[in-house]
């Protein structure tokens, strides 16, 4: 394993006024080639986390590193060249075109008045083709379906050739074919780049197809961390999203089912 | 390349028309001697000493509002900004005419003055507009430009009726711009001060790109979103300030301009600011020989004519941003 892309170290923070700790501490580290999920219930903490490891927040305590190098200490830009962010959401003000909008995964490379050299016009390429929307170069973002448009934005992040990607909600507007494709580009970025990826996400059966670990984030805190066969137990998942399941198997990792009222008892109990 | 040449040659031409319009019309031929030198009389003196640092002063002023109204479009992630819409016009002139009214009539006192009143219309308009918690609502901020921009007119009224000062008597080229005072002390009062902030702002043409997207993205593609909205903010104000304090308050060029330089000719800002900054300065120029020889002898405040070509696409931009 080489250098760690990401490592927290026992990470505090709470916003300004609040009366809780919105993350605490949390303790994670990504490394090249591995795919980390992050899963929780709504305001447990995952993007207040994903803010401190991206450098947008301070720990209130502990410490965040980013390629060896304390988060901080990092312009920008320079983290820009590092890391690729994939968000939810993203509404263009003045629609630009497909190509337009991959090339700004290069501004943290060009300079405040360079044009693009040759190099950024073939990551652009690259990202292009890898994210299958080559085809669509020309289009007008505003023309793209959800599908295309999330692909598009992956793409930008790719022409950054950061060492990690980090997918924030990024396939919970898509349809399975959509949001399955996304998740497969994910993976075979990182098995066959070496890329690092964390994955925020709702959809706990399928990071953990994907992953080679997975946090389960409760309140702040990683109720639990590890090989999603050892995580994605059921009375970890009934604890930290306060609903009965049944957890069974595919493909020797763990799926849950989210129970009905009426098949589950009072004490939680499954009845088949 | 070729379309700039062309779009550079009808902008020339576009100037030296205006340069010919006038209460006494020249001919080309005038024009041309008067801008050579190889003529002397009372043509030659017309060109150069009225009508040339007019119009330059003109295209100036229009240039620098244009690219100040892409820049606020971008930063503020609103189609409907601009220095007059967000109050940073009312605020520049309250400025100046405060100075002048002050008997600060130094040609460096009164720009200073307008940025000061810019950037304070600018700090309120963001008071209004930061309504719940932290978050920024783009809507109330235009209102709040609005109103600030309609409250900061009201005083310098207030100002030019008390006010003995003889600069200040002239409410109409504050409230409303014109080019009147325009005298190439004026076009090298602006020089000075403009030169700087069009240079930073050109500068700032990708990371504007980036926040045209929204701050998250355009943080996580490399720019450092605080540092660069202050300093768009202050170049913004500096930009309007010396325009105001020059010709007074023109609207709707900052509006009107960008938009239509989107549609036809780019989007990224490296090529959308030079662009709006030319086809924004011929447009006042245009606009002021309107305004100086439909009713000749009698003149028009500029900003007349740049509100009937504005208030319509405004409110077509309404329509279509609502929907």
């Amino acid at each position: 394993m080489g250098e760690l892309i990401v490592r927290a170290d026992g990470v505090w923070f709470r916003y300004a006024g609040a009366e809780a700790d919105a993350v605490r501490d949390i303790t994670l580290s990504v490394a090249p080639g591995e795919l980390v999920g992050i899963v929780g219930p709504n305001g447990s903490g995952k993007t207040t986390l994903l803010r401190l490891v991206l450098g947008v927040l301070r720990p209130t305590a502990g410490a965040v590193e980013v390629a060896g190098q304390p988060v901080g200490r990092w312009s920008r830009r320079g983290l820009a060249r590092l890391v690729g962010v994939v968000a939810q959401r993203e509404e263009p003000m003045f629609p630009l075109r497909v190509d337009q909008t991959v090339l700004f995964g290069r501004y943290p490379h060009l300079g405040p008045l360079g044009a693009p050299r040759r190099h950024d016009l073939e990551a652009v390429q690259n990202a292009l083709d890898r994210c299958d929307v080559a085809d669509l170069a020309e289009r007008w973002v505003d023309t793209l379906s959800g599908g295309e448009w999330q692909r598009v934005r992956i793409a930008r992040a790719l022409a950054q050739e950061p060492k990690a990607l980090v997918l924030d909600e990024a396939t919970a507007n898509l349809d399975i074919r959509h949001e399955m494709e996304v998740f497969e580009l994910a993976a075979r970025l990182v098995r066959q780049e070496g890329i690092a990826a964390i994955v925020v996400t709702h959809h706990v059966n399928l990071v953990a197809r994907y992953a080679d670990r997975i946090v389960v984030m409760d309140r702040g805190a990683a109720r639990a961390s590890g090989r999603p066969g050892d995580v994605l137990r059921k009375e970890i998942l009934e604890e930290v999203f306060e609903w009965p399941v049944a957890v069974t198997q595919w493909g020797g990792v763990p799926q849950y089912v989210p129970l009905r009222r009426d098949e589950s008892g009072t004490d939680g109990a499954v009845t088949p | 390349m070729t379309r700039w040449l062309v779009l550079i040659a009808v902008v020339a031409a576009v100037l030296l028309g205006a340069v010919a319009l006038g209460p006494a019309p020249l001919g080309l031929v005038d024009v041309w001697r008067g801008l050579t030198g190889s003529a002397e009389g009372p043509a030659a003196t017309i060109v150069r000493d009225l009508r040339l640092p007019r119009v330059l002063l003109a295209f100036l002023v229009g240039g620098s509002l244009s690219v100040t109204g892409a820049a606020l479009q971008a930063l503020v992630r609103n189609p409907l900004a601009d220095p007059y819409l967000l109050g940073l016009s009312g605020g520049a002139g309250l400025g100046a005419v405060t100075a002048i009214a002050l008997q600060l009539t130094s040609p460096w006192a009164v720009p200073v003055a307008a940025l000061v009143g810019a950037i304070g219309a600018i700090l309120l308009v963001y008071r209004v507009a930061v309504v719940t918690g932290s978050v920024l609502d783009t809507r109330v901020l235009l209102l709040g430009g609005v109103v600030v921009g309609a409250f900061a007119a009201s005083v310098m009224g207030a100002i030019m009726a008390l006010s003995p000062a003889p600069e200040v008597r002239n409410a109409l080229m504050w409230l409303l711009g014109s080019f009147g005072r325009a005298s190439w002390q004026a076009v090298a009062v602006f020089a000075v001060y403009a030169v700087i902030p069009l240079a930073v702002l050109y500068g700032l043409a990708r990371p504007l790109d980036l926040l045209a997207l929204g701050e998250e993205p355009a943080r996580f593609l490399g720019t450092d979103v605080e540092r660069t909205k202050r300093v768009l903010y202050l170049t913004a104000s500096a930009l309007t300030a010396v325009a105001v304090s020059l010709s007074g308050i023109i609207g709707f060029v900052g509006l009107v301009v960008p938009h239509a330089v989107r549609l036809t000719w780019a989007r990224l800002h490296r090529a959308l600011l030079p662009a709006a900054f030319v086809v924004g300065g011929a447009l006042v120029v245009i606009a002021d020989a309107l305004a100086r020889t439909v009713f000749a002898p009698l003149e028009m405040p500029v900003g007349i004519v740049t509100a009937l070509i504005g208030v319509p696409v405004f409110v077509l931009l309404v329509r279509r941003w609502a929907s």
